[in-house]
């Protein structure tokens, strides 16, 4: 019971890996008004799409995973960014009115 | 991210030792930042300063970077930890939420009657003398105190430990007058009042609980509350 929830994604990170599969890691590093998961708060995502942890109350983790799964094709990083007015490619929003970015990363 | 660098963090994790992660937001490069070995990290003394401060508000945060860029710094600090004394039936309760909030629980009770395996099964519990387990697992500004056994014997001398401690909760069960009593008693002993009055007594929220497991509920929150108390000038 020492681990919190959070230790559970970069462990599961590791153990996709020690797996041979591949996996990429999504992090909160900014937010703007209220937003439900504070900056530091990661989703691990497999190359089947599977995820642990979270980047939201729920409202992104669906476009944050389908990223992830080409920055896992790319290699490339990426800097997503959600709002609720956001119109851009992303089609989703916050609910609550706030406003994350989120990097996204593959595990070499 | 590096295979090794994820190890690396993996194994600070796992060693209790503070790191803090430096990515270049947009090439995704990354050091990591150990307050132990700063200079091993190769990377600037403001970046450096930027690191220690989060992690001492145990606070992740980008920063602009000299090239007009940000850099991200995800802070890995240990486990916090609740030191419970009293293996008590509100304790049964208090130890798997408080697992559950991310600390490190350690349950300390002389008496081995309370202590059995069948009451806490799993880690077990820390059979010294609440003062010696206190001195030997030496609270700091991340770990909170909650004295339980409502047995002056056991509860004071693991107050005073823990008030000479930089512990950021400090709660100790018993009604009003119970608590009196024991303020009287520690200070008695030398106790200030601006130290005894970091105790909080009677312990927990009020929010009527009336259940061992509804008083560890009302405990968990008040600790919480404690804990992401904003500094002095700061909202929440």
């Amino acid at each position: 019971m020492h681990e919190t929830l959070a230790d559970d994604v970069l462990e599961t990170a590791a153990r996709w890996r020690d797996a041979g599969r591949p996996a990429a890691l999504a992090t909160v590093v900014r937010t703007w008004g209220s937003s439900p998961r504070p900056v530091g708060s990661q989703l691990a995502v497999g190359g089947d799409g599977t995820f642990v942890g979270s980047v939201s109350g729920g409202c992104i983790e669906g476009a944050v995973v389908r990223a992830a799964l080409e920055v896992i094709e790319s290699g490339c990083p990426r800097m997503l960014e959600f709002g609720v007015t956001d119109e851009r490619a992303w089609e989703v929003g916050l609910a609550c009115g706030g406003r994350v970015e989120v990097f996204v990363e593959r595990v070499e | 991210m590096r295979n090794d660098t994820l190890r690396a963090v993996l194994a600070a994790r796992r060693a209790k030792r503070p790191a803090v992660l430096v990515s270049v937001l947009d090439s995704g490069a990354q050091r990591l930042f150990y307050p132990d070995a700063p200079d091993e990290s190769g990377l600037a003394p403001p970046v450096r300063a930027a690191c220690v401060a989060a992690l001492r508000a145990d606070r992740s945060r980008t920063l602009p970077d000299e090239e007009g860029g940000s850099l991200f710094l995800q802070v890995f600090n240990p486990p916090l930890r609740m030191i419970i004394v009293g293996a008590v039936h509100i304790t049964q309760s208090l130890a798997p939420m408080a697992g559950l909030l991310g600390y490190e629980v350690t349950v300390v009770d002389p008496r081995r009657a309370f202590a059995s395996d069948e009451r806490f099964p799993g880690p077990g519990v820390d059979t010294d003398w609440p003062d010696d387990a206190l001195r030997r697992l030496a609270p700091d500004r991340r770990t909170a105190v909650v004295t339980l056994t409502h047995d002056p014997k056991l509860d004071d001398p693991a107050l005073e430990v823990a008030l000479a401690s930089e512990a950021f909760y400090i709660g100790s069960l018993g009604s009003r007058r119970t608590h009196a009593a024991r303020l009287e008693r520690l200070r008695a002993r030398g106790g200030d009042d601006s130290a005894l009055a970091r105790i909080h007594a009677p312990v927990g929220l009020a929010i009527g609980a009336r259940s061992p497991a509804e008083i560890a509920a009302a405990i968990a929150a008040e600790v919480t509350a404690k804990l992401r108390e904003p500094p002095p000038g700061e909202s929440r």
